[in-house]
């Protein structure tokens, strides 16, 4: 299989869409996320949709499929929430193992299948790992400033343990991603680096923030290039900007990345805003418009996307990222 | 696989981030590190940290932003503090502040475990101060391994298992070695290294010293062309150790030193900005002697230095007798000299010439001084020059106008239509509200706008809102200022404000004076008041205010301005305050602090009842002076004694210190005030909780109310009342409580107006801000007094001065008006008791504030386990409560307690 190095210097590689919209799509039930093995389990399970992995395999192999289908040349593994830090709301911390190596499993399994059927475009497993529901920099309690509901090791070790099943399970790439805490990120690198150096190994680590508001800045207040120096430190395939914002508003901060950084540059923007219900109604085409604008200029290396993007979206993108080149990294 | 980067490109530069991005490449300038965040370098901000002020200590770092440092050094680093933890907690707090924040952070320790908990828990990519070999390679390595996964760069001190590099071989020897270490073995990013080759003194004296700066300078230009990408750092102000006490010399030194070694790659460093000379302004013959030891380009050249230093020793400084050259210059050098630097000798001698010269008098207002005063507000402005150098410049300016008056008046009889003809920028009003007597603040902003071309009408103390509506109206002033320091003016400036708004006034209000905040002007007085209402709490900002709010063009910007500010301050601040949560006074009570006064220690007092000190002998009181307060009453912010060597403001503070001990002995010689006591001591026991009922020899004198705190606390932690302090009546124990007032304020207010009729506002404030400093020693010595005689508590304790400010004695004073007991309505009681009025002759205005305004009075608590607290915000049900036990209306206590009320 060819490196996905030297891909990335010939083509623009597409990453699948979103994994929430597509489970929204089967309407399941709290019986169907419990399934037959936690049919007793003492919380509600409904929403949880890492478990899905487990319970309803059948229905996330088919979302990847989809996706691969529509052009992916990357899946995404569904573990957004897959610490022991984001499961305790539904105690399951010691699942953790298994829902990240099932996960990835499946989508290995998928990918593979794919790269069978068509070895001119190998298709490759992101493990993801979100941001957790905590922040390291910022403070849970208004009147105490100086308050931390999560320590870096707290992170570090959750980190680890998800990096640990994900590669097991078979993902090729580590993405963290939803970056809205560059401490979090931090020690999700640093977790990184540590299995890495204890393996032996190399993996191909992508980094994808967030951008809040329009103010420009994560939601721990740095800047998108304070952001870049932030993370700088560790050797990465991409960094980039994910969520939170349509394609349009993400421009100015994908410029910066793109004029700024020696790594390629990602992005999986939201179908536009949410509306009044919280529903995405950018359609594939007025995304794809927006895209186009990124593609003009020349800023990505990676494209793909992110809340209330779905497999048509996902064509769309990458019919069109077929007809550009790579931006070129600074620097080479 | 991966793709690293150092193979895609030559040359790599240091970058850094805050909430910010901070690079540094070719065309980058010197990067300032700011160092006074850093216990081992400043005292005050080790005291800070000691006490857990972790407000003032990030303020600390705020001022260090504001004034320009471009990264924050930050160590905490002392035997006396649990370092990790305490750096943890400040790296935290300063997270919360995106002013800070957005700086680079440099965290400075020579413990790993400081190190590291520090990386832990900041979000940029922070630089590690420092690492070396010094305890060999495998230490070096495992840190610089970890520094490099937590994405910080790191400063390397030449520093190896030998010892400390000091020279050019052993400089590049450690360097190198260093260099290859990190980017060979480690993997190091080349550009994050930062190399410290050790700044040492030169011209010590000492031979081996002579190439100390020559060799740092050498090595670095050598480490900057060998070892590809790395910065190079340093504390500069070593080099010049052996000249502390001359700093023209000093000042000099630095700069060369800074020249040569920027040109040979030097990059950034900690370097006092203040202590610094234009390289290009250092007089020849200096600059020669300076570079001849910096360079070691000949072997006299220390004895030479020493020998001119002699020479230039406290230039700047006294100007008295010796150096009249400056004499020989032209005039208007001469009277922009005299101004600058409050020389009033020959001004009159001056200005007559001047005048001479003019076609008419006021010609060499608006044209000579003016011009100089051009040069001072340019100085004031840009940190060059410090309030009481601006107060003394005002000195001169005023005795200058006195002098041509006259002439301008005799102008005018002659020439009736040229009347007016001094254009002054603005007639601001200023006015201690009623109530309130403090005038040092007030006074010193009016010497400021005045020397920016102000026409001030000062109504003094004490003013009734009437006569300051009136005033304005007659007067037809530009801008109403109000001060005041105690907390019940702040009411009086709601009213002002009210009543301003009633009149249809349009001008702006300005708000300043000790108790005054943004949040109570933006909350409370902005919204009574469609003009302009503004907070300005320090005088070198009250000129660029009321410049922006009089000048026609800026004016209108930047009234909507303000007001957008204050409304979304206000929003916010509302929003904030509506989170917090209070418990009810009934809850409040039931989490009351509690003494175990089965084994608490009560001791009777040796001397129960009340005495009365008549002219205390004040030479006593020197020592019990707190310094520090009287500094900042002139804006020179900084502990004493560290101020006077701070790099910032240290010879400023020196100049003032000095003067302000020349008048202390001359007041204490001629005996120009009085000091004055009365204290008593009492049988006390609490009664339901939050009152003291207080007695002597059986017979009831009166009750003390206590306030409670409400505020929500963490688990375990109490709700404080003074009242915890003393034995409940149920337990059957007799306790005891005293109270006093001391005041060494009579002779204050003639001594400062007969400064003021010789137009010497600098004395005048001066003399005021003795006596406020001589009334809190007197209340410190006679505290003391009570514990070791009086009372007898603490017989055998033996605390020094310093002790002493820090209070780290048994037993607290707390004055009512203060954080622990902000009712000022207590005093009453206190005056009622002693019957201060009639015994000593303080008395208490209608805000209840002390006249002499040098006085201060408050309760003694004598348990080891009473503490002084904030009593912080309190709720409608504690005030409904307070008036009943007061028996007093409840929108009169609604209105005294008002500034401790929380919103809803």
């Amino acid at each position: 299989m060819k490196n996905i190095q030297d891909i990335l210097k010939e083509r623009i590689l597409v990453l699948d869409g979103a994994m929430g919209t597509m489970i929204q799509q089967y309407k399941f039930t709290e019986e169907d996320y419990r399934g037959e093995r936690f049919k007793d389990w003492g919380q509600p399970l409904q929403g949880n949709n890492d478990l899905l992995s487990l319970t309803q395999p059948e229905a996330i192999k088919e979302i990847h499929g989809k996706y691969f289908d529509a052009g992916a040349d990357i899946a995404e593994t569904n573990t957004f929430s897959g610490t022991t830090i984001a499961m305790e709301d539904y105690g399951m911390e010691d699942l953790v193992y298994e829902l990240n190596y099932e996960s990835a499993k499946i989508a290995k399994e998928v990918a593979d299948e794919y790269t069978a059927k068509n070895p001119d475009k190998p298709r490759f497993v992101a493990g993801s790992i979100g941001p957790t529901n905590r922040t390291a920099s910022m403070s849970p309690d208004v009147n105490d400033p100086g308050y931390r509901a999560v320590t870096f090791d707290d992170l570090r070790i959750a980190y680890k343990q998800q990096t640990e099943a994900l590669l097991d399970g078979g993902a090729d790439i580590l993405l963290v991603e939803t970056v809205f805490d560059t401490l979090n990120a931090k020690a999700a690198l640093f977790a990184i680096e540590e299995v890495k150096k204890e393996r032996g190994i190399d993996v191909p680590i992508m980094v994808s923030g967030t951008i809040t508001d329009a103010s420009g800045r994560t939601l721990s207040g740095q800047t998108a290039e304070a952001f870049l120096v932030s993370i700088s430190h560790i050797p990465m395939l991409s960094v980039g900007f994910n969520c939170a914002l349509g394609a349009n508003q993400l421009t100015p901060h994908l410029e910066v990345l793109a004029n700024k950084a020696e790594f390629n540059v990602s992005a999986h923007p939201n179908a536009g805003l949410p509306n009044a219900f919280g529903e995405y109604d950018e359609t594939p085409e007025q995304m794809a418009e927006q895209i186009k604008e990124f593609l003009d200029k020349s800023l990505i290396n990676i494209i793909g996307g992110c809340c209330g993007t779905t497999p048509a979206h996902i064509k769309a993108i990458a019919d069109l990222a077929a007809e550009y080149k790579p931006r070129i990294l600074v620097g080479s | 696989m991966s793709n690293n980067p150092s193979t895609v490109q030559d040359k790599r530069f240091l970058k850094l981030s805050g909430l910010e991005p901070m690079i540094v490449n070719e065309n980058s300038n010197f990067i300032n590190v700011g160092e006074r965040t850093n216990v081992a370098g400043s005292r005050k901000f080790l005291r800070l940290i000691k006490e857990e002020k972790f407000d003032e200590a990030l303020d600390i770092a705020r001022h260090q932003v504001e004034g320009g440092a471009q990264v924050i050094d930050i160590n905490m680093d002392d035997g006396l503090i649990d370092g990790k933890e305490a750096m943890v907690r400040y790296l935290n707090l300063i997270m919360a502040e995106p002013d800070i924040a957005r700086v680079p952070i440099m965290i400075d320790s020579s413990k790993w475990e400081i190190l590291e908990a520090g990386l832990q828990v900041v979000q940029g990519k922070c630089v590690v101060n420092s690492i070396s070999l010094k305890e060999g390679e495998e230490k070096f390595i495992h840190e610089a391994t970890l520094i490099k996964r937590y994405g910080a760069a790191v400063i390397v001190m030449a520093f190896d298992e030998v010892g400390q590099a000091d020279n050019y071989e052993r400089r590049i020897e450690i360097a190198e070695r260093s260099y290859r270490v990190l980017v060979d073995k480690v993997g190091f990013a080349s550009e994050d290294i930062i190399f410290d080759l050790n700044i040492f003194p030169v011209a010590t004296g000492m031979d081996e010293h002579k190439l100390n700066a020559i060799d740092f300078i050498e090595a670095t230009r050598w480490v900057r062309e060998n070892l590809p990408n790395c910065s190079v750092s340093g504390g500069v102000s070593n080099v010049s150790f052996s000249f502390r006490g001359n700093n023209p010399v000093r000042e000099a030194m630095h700069s060369v030193f800074l020249f040569h070694a920027i040109k040979a790659g030097m990059n950034m460093g900690i370097v006092n900005p203040t202590m610094l000379e234009v390289y290009d302004d250092i007089p020849k013959d200096l600059l020669e002697r300076v570079e001849d030891v910096i360079l070691n380009r000949r072997d006299d050249a220390t004895e030479r230095l020493l020998d001119f230093a002699e020479t230039v020793k406290g230039t700047g400084k006294k100007e008295s007798g010796q150096d009249l050259s400056w004499r020989e210059e032209p005039l208007q050098a001469r009277i922009t000299r005299a101004l600058v630097k409050g020389i009033d000798q020959f001004i009159v001698e001056d200005v007559e010439q001047a005048r001479q010269e003019a076609d008419k008098p006021i010609q060499v207002i608006e044209g000579h001084l003016m011009t100089g005063m051009n040069v001072v507000g340019d100085l004031f402005g840009e940190g060059k020059m410090f309030l009481p150098q601006v107060v003394k410049s005002a000195r001169v300016m005023k005795k200058a106008v006195a002098y041509l008056l006259p002439y301008i008046e005799e102008e005018k009889l002659k020439h009736p239509k040229v009347e007016g003809a001094s254009e002054n920028a603005g007639k601001i009003l200023m006015a201690t509200v009623k109530g309130d007597v403090h005038d040092i603040g007030k006074n010193i902003v009016s010497v400021v706008l005045a020397c920016n071309n102000y026409e001030i009408v000062d109504l003094g103390v004490m003013v009734p809102p009437e006569k300051i509506i009136e005033t304005a109206i007659t007067e037809n002033v530009d801008a109403i200022g109000l001060s005041g320091l105690i907390t019940p003016s702040l009411d009086e400036m709601v009213y002002l404000a009210k009543e301003m708004q009633r009149k249809n006034f349009t001008v702006p209000l300005l708000i300043g004076g000790a108790t005054t905040s943004k949040a109570h002007t933006a909350v409370k007085i902005d919204p009574q008041y469609e003009g302009s209402v503004v907070h300005v709490n320090d005088a070198s900002r009250a000129v660029t205010v009321v410049g922006d709010l009089l000048k026609p063009d800026t004016k209108e910007a930047y009234i909507k301005s303000v007001k957008e500010d204050y409304d979304v301050f206000r929003e916010s601040f509302l929003k904030r305050t509506k989170k917090k949560e209070y418990l009810s006074i009934k809850d409040a009570r039931a989490n009351r602090y509690q003494i175990d006064w089965k084994t608490s220690e009560i001791v009777k007092p040796n001397q129960l009842g009340i005495q009365i000190i008549e002219n205390q002998d004040l030479n006593e009181l020197v020592d019990y002076i707190d310094w520090s307060p009287f500094f900042r009453s002139w804006d020179l912010h900084g502990k004493y004694p560290d101020i006077l060597e701070d790099k910032v403001v240290g010879e400023q503070a020196k100049e003032l210190f000095a003067d302000a001990k020349e008048m202390l002995d001359q007041l204490l010689e001629e005996k120009w005030l009085t000091g004055k006591a009365i204290f008593g001591l009492f049988e006390a026991n609490t009664i339901d909780v939050d009152d003291i009922e207080v007695s002597l020899d059986g017979e009831y004198k009166a009750t003390f109310r206590t306030l409670r705190q409400q505020l929500k606390k963490y688990k375990g932690k109490p709700n404080f009342a003074l009242a915890d302090f003393i034995a409940p009546k149920a337990t059957g124990k007799q306790d005891y409580m005293g109270c006093f007032c001391v005041s060494t304020g009579f002779g204050t207010a003639e001594k400062a107006k007969e400064f003021e009729e010789k137009l010497d506002d600098y004395n005048s404030i001066m003399v005021k801000a003795l006596a406020d400093r001589l009334a809190e020693a007197y209340a410190e010595y006679l505290h003391k007094e009570v514990r070791m005689t009086h009372w007898g508590y603490a017989a055998n304790e033996g605390l020094t001065n310093e002790e002493l400010i820090k209070e780290t004695y048994k037993g607290i004073r707390p004055a009512p008006g203060y954080p622990a007991c902000p009712d000022h309505l207590e005093k009453l009681t206190i005056w009622d008791i002693l019957k201060v009025d009639d015994k000593i002759g303080v008395e208490l205005t209608e805000s209840m504030a002390m006249w002499p305004a040098a006085s201060v009075s408050g309760y003694y608590f004598g348990n080891e386990e009473a503490r002084y607290f904030g009593l912080g915000k309190i709720k409608e049900d504690q005030v409904k409560d307070f008036a009943n036990r007061k028996s007093i209306d409840l929108d009169y206590a609604s209105k005294w307690l008002s500034p401790n009320i929380a919103d809803d």
